[in-house]
């Protein structure tokens, strides 16, 4: 029962192969092998910082921008789902709710946690945070959901003067935000998360 | 979990893992856990005792099935960009949007980069990884040497299936449909079942993707 690191092996993380912890690159797949992304941490933050400050603006600038006969109408992620939910569509304004702001926020809080629990060694359940680590990388995909509904709607709202919609600033620095998390999740070596918690051998019997 | 757990057997002692470098070892991409690597009877998956991450999946002629789904995701994915995927009117005037009409749509300065990353997520994205698997799997179902820079050709379709976007852009028209209903009156277009289609395939055409499987027998077709 050892991990390929306490083998004295280093484990290719793109085709779970094996080999000895001299070697440089995969003989399989030719991926760069590391025993442990030493530096993934610092990775991880820069992208989540990155992330973080393009998502400030992406709340505080209009996402739409609709012109109709009668008004010009500027819409901010939340005012647009607080518009849709007045029309009575509630699911709908609960799914860009859902994909625009709560997927984003516990990203970036959860991030910042398994950073903090590798960082600090802690002794939280290695397989809750594993758990938690995918959950993330599986659902910040879908916040991609309110930029491509501005991709739509601005290409297929465009009845000369009876209305039009435009893309507002924020639709560019919330999908760079999106972008930025997804490559910070990715950053993160998640067998930092098991090499300093000693408390596995309990949870297979649980889990098996 | 009682299926998986029999699966993998862990190594028994250091000398077993002295050997180093041979295929028979397996180690878990996301915890490190070392295994002897047994291949499942079909059907079977092989999940890390550790975390619970699927090691390995076998599944019947799964090859073949990534070819005929491959090319059903290639044929969907070229039709869709030019098929219209919403339709609208209002005071008797009308327009409709295909991706094409995406691609173009944003003009002012760095707008066009969300246009740009719109198509590429929707498009671009899913037809490469597509076309990369076809491309590496063909020869190996059909019994020949694997294709020049198969190994290469693999790694990268396995990077890219997080920025396949296929079934976000699926919700996405359903959430657009919704936004507009004060504004105009809006359709789908066939390019939209077109979406939803394609976005079954995706899925099911990324079940039968296994990694571990695909690199061993790139190996042994070598
Ligand atoms: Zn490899
Ligand atoms: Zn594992």
């Amino acid at each position: 029962m050892t991990t390929a690191k306490e083998a004295g092996l280093v484990a290719c993380r793109s085709c779970a192969s094996v080999w000895p912890v001299a070697q440089e690159h995969c003989d399989r797949c030719g991926a760069r092998l590391v025993s442990r992304h030493e530096t993934s941490l610092q990775q991880v933050m820069a992208w989540w910082a990155a992330g973080l400050i393009c998502y400030i603006p992406a709340n505080m600038y209009p996402m739409l921008v609709t012109e109709t006969l009668t008004s010009t109408q500027r819409n901010t992620i939340v005012g647009g789902a607080f518009e849709i939910a007045h029309h009575g569509e509630y699911g709908i304004a609960a799914i860009v709710l859902i994909a625009s702001v709560l997927i984003p926020i516990s990203k970036f809080m959860a991030i910042a946690y398994l950073c903090l629990s590798v960082h600090r060694h802690s002794a939280q359940s290695a397989l809750g945070r594993q758990r938690l680590y995918e959950v993330i990388e599986f659902v910040g995909r879908w916040s991609m959901i309110d930029v491509f509904v501005v991709a739509i709607l601005s290409s297929l709202v465009q009845l000369s003067v009876v209305a039009s919609i435009h893309p507002g600033p924020a639709s560019l620095t919330f999908a760079l935000s999106v972008i930025f998390t997804m490559l910070s999740a990715r950053s993160f070596d998640t067998r930092l998360i098991w090499d300093r918690s000693d408390c596995n051998n309990n949870e297979l019997t649980e889990a098996a | 979990m009682a299926l998986a757990a029999t699966q993998v057997s862990d190594t028994k002692s250091e000398s077993a893992v002295a050997k180093t470098a041979s295929s028979e070892l397996i180690a878990c991409p996301n915890c490190d856990w070392l295994y002897q690597a047994r291949i499942p009877e079909e059907g079977g998956r092989a999940v890390c005792k550790r975390c619970h991450t699927v090691l390995i999946t076998t599944r019947q002629e799964a090859g073949i099935r990534i070819l005929a789904l491959g090319l059903a995701i290639t044929i969907l994915v070229a039709a869709a960009v030019f098929f219209p995927f919403l339709q609208i009117s209002a005071a008797g005037i009308g327009n409709r949007a295909s991706l094409l009409d995406i691609a173009t749509s944003f003009r002012s300065g760095a707008l066009v980069l969300v246009s740009a990353a719109t198509v590429m997520l929707i498009v671009l994205v899913p037809l490469v990884r597509t076309l990369l698997l076809c491309y590496v799997l063909g020869p190996i179902v059909f019994g020949r040497r694997p294709a020049p820079h198969a190994r290469i050709a693999f790694r990268t379709a396995q990077e890219l299936k997080p920025w396949a976007m296929t079934e976000v852009f699926a919700i996405g028209c359903a959430v657009a449909l919704a936004k507009v209903t004060d504004l105009a009156r809006l359709e789908f277009g066939p390019a939209f079942w077109m979406f939803a289609l394609l976005s079954v395939f995706v899925v099911i055409h990324d079940a039968y993707v296994c990694s571990w499987s695909i690199w061993k027998s790139l190996e042994d077709a070598e």
